[in-house]
């Protein structure tokens, strides 16, 4: 599998852990442990009951009629959006929050952008009986702060990020400050393919569980396990990896990975690393990320807080690198109109993060009987406001 | 030899002092230098900013914050200190994180820091691992020493690796946390530096983290080489600026 993380965290050139001294112990501590704990069997058994009972797995993997007839092909979605608390994120935090029992650790922290990630952490300490701290920038918690007062009831307490950009970046920052100064009861659980391994393999393979659900759903649907095309939107890239995961070695499935462009790759404000970015460390990871020729990490800017991030997972700057995958980035502008149609094609309002993978319908052409799955990262919920006001509805 | 090494060998306590670059003017670095030198500091840790210091406490970051404001890059801190040999003789250590440095170049960043004389490096997120497969060598090659931290929690097993990956001295960290100065040690602090001290270490430990004033840079320093201190002095230069330089020192020992 040349495409998963070797034994040291490495994707290609990319992975790694780089993290201080004050972090070693934590990290090295699940490294140690987490392939150990994920097969035993009652970590597996409780697992996949609470993502079926709790989270509604399996999620339907929809035929989209109309918007199939529009484009002439075949389209799938992945539907992620109806998981439990309205994103896939929910996959990972199930897993990670067992994955702290096992540790023996009784605090939770986490960062989260938009606040899928938080919300979906809350869910789970809530639902385990777990104190949990998350730290959230405070410009995001204005644009999503629907998703704010839901983690307040879920008994999270969310601190705002005031440092920086006061966005995703930040709110990781903040995290990994936290983890440092509370190094035994704490296990931070990170919320997409990114920081220190071994964060990155071990959230791809709770996320994994997307890619196995396509191959049985589409060999029922159509007779074969295979797609032509697995399409997902890439922040982090935890969603893409999960989409991907069980595709990666299977040559005849074509990747798309879709990045949010902003105003546009190059109005200075826009979040595609893979056409920006360079190989540099970033939260304990050695990756593509957008900074300075000086190496210090820039700001940057989609209208989408989850895709808000300066990098991206090491496994996807792998993808990128080795050309596995093909990267196409998406205007805030284009997200939008996708996410529209997709809402009057369908009757389905999706994240603005996901909007952006819709757009790659428009902008590829695929032949009338290619099969395309298009992951449908998360519901558009979350951020109702944000199109009320860009459409002035 | 360089001259931390020499240092090392002097019979007393020593104090480091760590200072954000370009703070709180761009073109103070030189001048606090000199300050700290003048006023017997035996070791100067050079920060190089970093707009993402995820160790770092409050303190530090906004310094760094400011100094990168000011307009602080790597080529601007190398060419601030180009003649620094010129005026100081007290070893000289840049610290900052790998990113900057990797930008930079390895290889090209530790040349230049020997072409100016600087003595060491410490990148705390640079691990020991990928230190001695990646760049032990270039590190040898221009005579610079590699610091690591260890902190409470680090097992003695890779205390000793550590201590084995050392040449110059171990920089203790003296709790669990990011920078920024606490009022005192606790009995968890004392067991550690019991502990540590116990271990026989083949190079010498220097306390940081924590420290602010005379009372604490003595308790951290009953039992190691010295200590080193980082926001308390942020601190005194935002408040008070170069000219509280002199009082500042004077006052920990
Ligand atoms: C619905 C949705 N999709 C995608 C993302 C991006 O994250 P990732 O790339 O890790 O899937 C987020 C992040 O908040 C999200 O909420």
């Amino acid at each position: 599998m040349k495409y998963n993380a070797n034994e040291k965290g490495y994707y290609g050139q990319f992975g790694g852990a780089f993290i201080p001294e004050m972090l070693y112990p934590n990290v090295e501590e699940l490294r140690q442990n987490y392939l150990k704990i994920m097969a035993k069997p009652d970590f597996k058994n409780e697992f996949d009951q609470l993502l079926k009972d709790y989270v509604g797995r399996p999620t339907p993997l929809y035929f989209a009629e109309r918007l199939s007839a529009k484009y002439n092909t075949k389209v799938y979605l992945k539907r992620e959006d109806l998981c439990h608390t309205g994103a896939h994120k929910v996959n990972n935090t199930i897993g990670q929050i067992l994955m702290a029992k096992h540790l023996g650790k009784n605090r939770i922290i986490a960062e989260t952008g938009a606040g899928q990630h938080g919300v979906a952490t809350a869910t789970v300490c809530a639902l385990m009986g777990i104190e949990c701290v998350v730290y959230m920038g405070e410009i995001d918690i204005a644009r999503q702060a629907p998703n704010v007062a839901r983690m307040k009831m879920l008994g999270a307490e969310v601190r705002p990020a005031l440092s920086g950009s006061r966005t995703l970046k930040d709110a990781t920052n903040e995290a990994i400050r936290d983890w440092i100064n509370n190094p035994v009861d704490t296990h931070y659980i990170i919320g997409s393919v990114v920081g220190p391994h071994p964060y990155p393999d071990m959230v791809a393979r709770f996320q994994s569980v997307i890619s196995d659900e396509i191959k049985w759903q589409l060999k029922e649907k159509e007779g074969r396990e295979n797609p032509d095309y697995v399409i997902a939107c890439v922040g982090g890239g935890s969603n893409a990896a999960g989409a991907y995961y069980h595709f990666l070695d299977e040559t005849d499935v074509n990747i798309i990975a879709v990045e949010a462009a902003g105003k546009g790759i190059h109005s200075g404000e826009s979040a595609a690393t893979s056409a920006l970015g360079k190989v540099g460390i970033i939260h304990g990871s050695k990756t593509l990320l957008m900074q300075t020729p000086d190496g210090q990490i820039t700001e940057p800017y989609s209208i989408s807080a989850g895709l808000d991030y300066p990098g991206v997972g090491p496994m996807h700057a792998h993808l990128f690198d080795s050309r596995r995958a093909e990267f196409i980035s998406v205007t805030d502008d284009d997200a939008m109109t996708f996410g529209l149609e997709l809402s009057q094609l369908e009757g389905i309002i999706p994240a603005i993060e996901t909007s952006h993978a819709f757009a790659v319908l428009d902008q590829k052409k695929f032949k009338e009987d290619d099969i395309v799955v298009i992951n449908l990262s998360g519901r558009g919920d979350k951020d109702l406001n944000t199109y009320i006001d860009y459409f002035k509805l | 030899m360089n001259r931390i090494h020499k240092k090392l060998q002097e019979d007393k306590k020593l104090l480091s002092i760590y200072f954000t670059a370009g703070y709180p003017e761009l073109n103070d670095t030189v001048t606090v230098i000199e300050k700290l030198q003048e006023n017997g500091v035996d070791m100067i840790e050079i920060g190089l900013p970093f707009s993402d210091p995820l160790a770092d406490g409050p303190t530090i970051q906004a310094s760094s914050t400011e100094a990168l404001h000011n307009g602080m890059t790597t080529d601007v801190l190398f060419n601030q200190i180009k003649d620094i040999r010129k005026t100081v003789d007290i070893p000289l250590i840049v610290m900052g994180y790998f990113n900057p440095m990797f930008q930079y170049g390895v290889e090209k960043f530790c040349a230049k820091c020997a072409e100016i004389g600087i003595d060491g490096i410490i990148m705390p997120d640079l691990p020991l691992a990928e230190y001695q497969e990646e760049y032990k060598a270039i590190f040898k090659k221009y005579n610079l020493s590699n610091i690591f931290l260890i902190t409470p929690q680090t097992s003695d097993e890779r205390i000793r690796q550590i201590d084995e990956a050392s040449d110059a001295f171990i920089y203790m960290v003296s709790s669990a946390s990011t920078t920024g100065a606490k009022s005192g040690f606790g009995n968890e602090q004392e067991d550690y530096f019991e502990r540590i001290a116990s271990m026989n270490l083949k190079n010498p430990q220097i306390v940081g983290f924590g420290i602010s004033n005379s009372d604490t840079f003595t308790a951290a320093t009953a039992k190691s080489k010295g200590a080193i201190i980082g926001s308390a002095f942020i601190k005194t230069l935002t408040e008070k600026g170069i000219d509280g330089i002199s009082h500042f020192i004077r006052s920990i020992r």
